[in-house]
């Protein structure tokens, strides 16, 4: 496997501000890296630089094989760039738009019309085609712009959170336009805000927040992180909790957590169906009334406060409960 | 050689851009003309049977044709100007600067497609003026010359707006200074007043004013003025130094909206 994009130490400055503080990164090719991160946290100094659109202060990256300074023509030829904004011509209609950038990337007219033609009944805008883009939904100019960006196909794709703003019929249908570009080869950098959206397109994902790398890995690797499932055991009367939980203590691998507000006994098993039969057989041997009994796998939403708990605000109780639990 | 047709073909497919833009807009030619033509109406009309331009002999009317046409060139600042800061606004430009593209491409066709609507607008105002009595005189070269004067006015107008756009971007702002960049500039000049009666130092700056060159250039080579007035170098050799003031604000404006092309871009 080679590595279709690759950065070590990427520095911007904004001033006095630190916008990317040492960026490192390599994705793998055909593969989907994720970008996560609160706002202001460098997702886009880190797209734009790799696009091109930055230079960077310090650091190298390559992409698709060519320096993303030196050889920035080279690596033009190679990528497609939906921003974070959809940068579509307003005046123009769609097709007018993929046929201009299929023109500028040097497809010729006849293979600009034929390839915007394409691009047209793959992502669904056929019967909008002749519509100036102004008279597009946000949806549809989401899409526009990200055939808009695929126009040359590309080896590398970036793409700046790509559905920000769409309703969950259009995101679903984005991801799978973007899927389906990953099936063909294409390795892809995405930043997203929608844990949902990295856990279902990337296969690795980077937590970023102050123009840092603050973890790494894949879904399941990063929620390992901040701890395995858990066993969540709603009592129905609140004096039954303590009894609750010290029926499970013994079953688990930590000490169990108490929420008297909840009513809810929080404990983290060993792995296996074996411990999870044990507790139901416990709590009913004890005669507890138990009203809620839930697997509960962290989601990517904890590893978020988890990691970047301090930068985007205090961190709710049951966070730094967890937090310290995982250590 | 491929490389300067591959820029070509860049250029074209831009400045197509550009000119089906100016044609779902036609508004942005009235912005452009409007004000030129009210001008030719209001001042030929109704001003030129009061007003006597002193010691040239010529009509009034004839006197501030060429003006007009000046004019046309400076309110061209705001259409480059406004549609440079449009293309930075909604990131078009970076997705142009994803591109292959020569760094001068994006400029130079925005300013080619603005000089099909400056010399649309020259031809709106000419036929406004004939309608209202102006005529030219004189050879048929040299009134052309006239108009190609004017146009490469147009044209290094174009660039103020490029440049204005990219370090503006907001287009209230935009407008308001374009607009005031055409009052000074086309009243600071002997667009439609001889500057004789000016004192000293102002009239200085005012013959220098290469609006003025361009405007006095225009009557001379179309026959609108009566026998030189003053005999002021600006004056006496309008031609030459409206076509070195053209040269050397294009020299100028053309490598300098260039790199601030590079840096406003990576902002
Ligand atoms: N042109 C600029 N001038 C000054 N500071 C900038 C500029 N661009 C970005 N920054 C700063 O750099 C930091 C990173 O910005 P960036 O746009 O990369 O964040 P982001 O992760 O994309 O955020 P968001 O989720 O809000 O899009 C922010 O603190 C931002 O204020
Ligand atoms: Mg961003």
């Amino acid at each position: 496997m080679n590595t279709a994009i690759e950065a070590a130490g990427l520095t911007k400055q904004y001033g006095g501000h630190r916008a990317l503080d040492g960026v490192d990164l390599s994705v793998e090719a055909g593969t989907v890296l994720g970008l996560l991160g609160p706002n202001g946290a460098g997702k886009t100094t880190t797209v734009r630089t790799l696009a091109t659109l930055l230079e960077p202060d310090a650091g190298t990256a390559r992409v698709a094989g060519f320096d993303i300074v030196r050889q920035r023509r080279e690596v033009r030829r190679r990528i497609g760039l939906a921003g974070q904004y959809a940068a579509v011509d307003e005046l123009l209609t769609g097709r007018e738009n993929l046929v201009l950038l299929g023109r500028l990337l040097r497809l010729g007219r006849r293979g600009s019309a034929a390839r915007a033609a394409e691009l047209l009944a793959q992502f669904e805008l056929e019967a909008a085609a002749d519509k100036p883009a102004k008279e597009y939904s946000g949806g549809m100019r989401r899409r526009l712009d990200l055939a808009v960006s695929l126009i040359a196909a590309p080896e590398v794709l970036f793409l700046d959170e790509p559905t920000t703003g769409l309703d969950p019929a259009s995101r679903a249908t984005l991801w799978r336009m973007v899927q389906d570009q990953v099936d063909q080869g294409v390795t892809v950098l995405l930043t997203t805000q929608y844990l949902e959206e990295a856990d279902f397109l990337a296969d690795r994902i980077l937590v970023v927040d102050r123009g840092r790398v603050i973890a790494e890995g894949t879904s399941d690797e990063l929620k390992r992180k901040v701890g395995g499932e858990r066993l969540e055991v709603a009592v129905a009367d609140g004096s039954a909790l303590a009894q609750a939980a010290a029926v499970l203590a013994p079953l688990a691998v930590a000490p169990p957590q108490l929420d008297e507000r909840q009513r809810t006994v929080h404990v983290q098993l060993p792995d296996g169906m074996g411990a999870l039969a044990s507790a139901a057989t416990a709590l009913d041997y004890a005669g507890v009334t138990v009203e809620e009994f839930a697997l509960r796998r962290p989601s990517l939403d904890d590893v978020f406060f988890h990691l970047t708990g301090e930068a985007t605000g205090a961190p709710g109780p049951r966070e730094a409960a967890k937090a310290e639990a995982s250590v | 050689m491929s490389s300067v047709l591959a820029h070509g073909g860049d250029v074209a497919a831009l400045t197509g851009r550009h000119l089906r833009h100016l044609r779902r807009t036609p508004e942005k030619i009235i912005g452009v003309a409007l004000t030129p033509v009210a001008m030719v109406v209001i001042l030929g009309y109704l001003f030129a049977t009061v007003v006597e331009v002193k010691n040239t002999g010529g009509s009034y009317r004839e006197y501030i044709m060429a003006g007009v046409f000046a004019q046309v060139g400076l309110s061209c600042i705001g259409i480059t100007a406004i549609g440079v800061a449009g293309d930075l606004g909604k990131g078009l430009i970076d997705r142009f600067r994803s591109l292959p593209m020569g760094r001068a491409t994006v400029l130079v066709s925005h300013t080619l497609a603005d000089l099909a609507a400056a010399a649309l607008s020259i031809l709106l105002v000419a036929v406004t003026g004939l309608a209202v009595g102006w005529r030219v005189h004189g050879s048929f070269l040299e009134n052309l010359t006239g108009f190609l004067l004017l146009l490469g006015f147009a044209y290094a107008m174009l660039w103020v707006g490029a440049l204005l756009g990219m370090v503006m971007r907001n287009l209230e702002a935009i407008s308001g200074v374009a607009a005031l960049l055409l009052v000074l500039f086309s009243f600071l000049s002997s667009s439609f007043m001889p500057l004789t009666g000016l004192p000293g130092w102002l009239r200085t700056v005012a013959e220098w004013n290469p609006v003025s060159a361009v405007s006095e250039a225009c009557r001379q080579l179309w026959g609108n003025t009566g026998p030189a007035a003053s005999g002021s170098f600006p004056v006496e050799n309008a031609v030459l130094v409206s076509a070195l003031s053209i040269g050397l604000l294009v020299a100028v404006l053309i490598p300098l909206s260039l790199r601030v092309y590079r840096i406003s871009a990576t902002r």
